[in-house]
């Protein structure tokens, strides 16, 4: 069975795309064969975090008007096995993608035994935001510890909840995860920034897991490799942890607490 | 000064709870817009040409709002009739 999940979160740059190629290239890593979608069109940048911008021939817009095929538009991965990248289009604008088309490419994967189809949505609650949630099964939503982030995590939860396929049918709703990103514990500490449980208790839906903010993410980005393959940071084991859970295994937070400097640190390090 | 600013510091309001305390207004009252019934527009419509039968009324002035207070909930028009 074929899993469809969106990762949104209405507001831009708080690490939906960061996030949909960690979890993607996480489950490939797992043995699943998995198909992200980049469906920012005009926009494109999945292409960019994953490294494989050199090699976009045809994308996703070119397969729903049907000048290419979904084979000749997938891009195989170059290091993992199993995982494909479907790009957005660069020169088009959101309305060459329709709801019937975007419906078949999600259906001919899952023919082609896709076990995951994760959905890259743009930004904001517009027609590409909801094109890439309204086949969904599941839904990660990504937030960060901010106040323009939390209300717009909180609007898009109301379009899962109104606007996808499942609400429309009356079948079961969209399965709803977080996943708060750009954590610093520090922060947290000192009261300057809102906490894990401030979230959930705001936005009222279950953690799949708290990424924190790290170095290390801009360095993936610059060389096009998804940062959970970096496995020193932190940010990489949080979203292994991320993979874990979302793949049913109990798995403890980590990277909640900031770490404590011991005393050579303090007067020695940064 | 750092230990003044620390001292401060401690009294101030921290600004995560400030944070909480406005979204947990705000986002209320957004989620009671949004989950507002499908038939409140039309209710609405059909109200208004109820009351313009006997009094001329302007059409944006009728507010109408289901809000739920002490486990009840409540049903509020609120039309301003124009002077005579």
């Amino acid at each position: 069975m074929s899993r469809v999940i969106v990762v949104t979160s209405g507001k831009g740059g708080v690490g939906k795309t960061t996030t949909s190629a960690s979890i993607s290239a996480g489950l490939a890593l797992k043995g699943f064969k998995v198909a992200v979608i980049d469906f920012d069109v005009g926009l494109r940048n999945l292409d960019l975090i994953m490294g494989c911008e050199r090699r976009v021939v045809y994308d996703f817009v070119n397969v729903v008007q049907g000048e290419a095929s979904l084979n000749q538009a997938l891009i195989r991965d170059k290091r993992i096995k199993n995982l494909y990248i479907l790009a957005a289009s660069q020169t088009r604008d959101k309305d060459a993608l329709t709801l019937e088309g975007v419906g078949k490419v999600i259906e001919d994967l899952k023919t082609d035994g896709f076990d995951f189809i994760i959905c890259d949505s743009p930004a904001g609650i517009e027609k590409g935001a909801q094109l890439a949630l309204y086949f969904a099964d599941e839904a990660i939503v990504v937030t960060n510890p901010e106040v323009s982030s939390v209300r717009d995590s909180d609007r898009i939860l109301g379009i899962l909840q109104a606007k996808s396929k499942r609400a429309e049918s009356g079948d079961e709703g969209i399965v709803e995860h977080l996943v708060l990103t750009r954590y610093n514990p520090k922060r947290v500490e000192t009261g300057e920034m809102l906490s894990v449980e401030d979230v959930i208790d705001l936005l009222n839906i279950p953690l799949l897991g708290v990424i924190p903010e790290s170095e290390q993410v801009l360095n993936a980005s610059n060389s096009g490799e998804p940062v959970i393959l970096d496995e020193q940071s932190d940010a990489a084991q949080a979203y292994r942890d991320v993979v874990d859970r979302f793949l049913g295994e109990e798995k403890a937070h980590r990277f909640l607490t900031a770490e404590k400097k011991g005393l050579f640190k303090k007067l020695f390090g940064k | 000064m750092a230990l003044i600013d620390y001292l401060l510091g401690q009294r101030k309001k921290k600004t995560a709870n400030v944070a909480k305390d406005r979204l947990q207004i705000l986002l209320a009252h957004e989620r009671s817009e949004r989950n507002a019934p499908e038939y409140l527009p039309q209710m609405r419509d059909e109200i208004l040409a109820v009351i313009a039968k006997y009094v001329e009324i302007d059409q944006d002035q009728l507010q109408i709002s289901i809000d739920e207070a002490n486990g009840f909930e409540v049903l509020e028009l609120n039309l301003v009739l124009p002077d005579k």
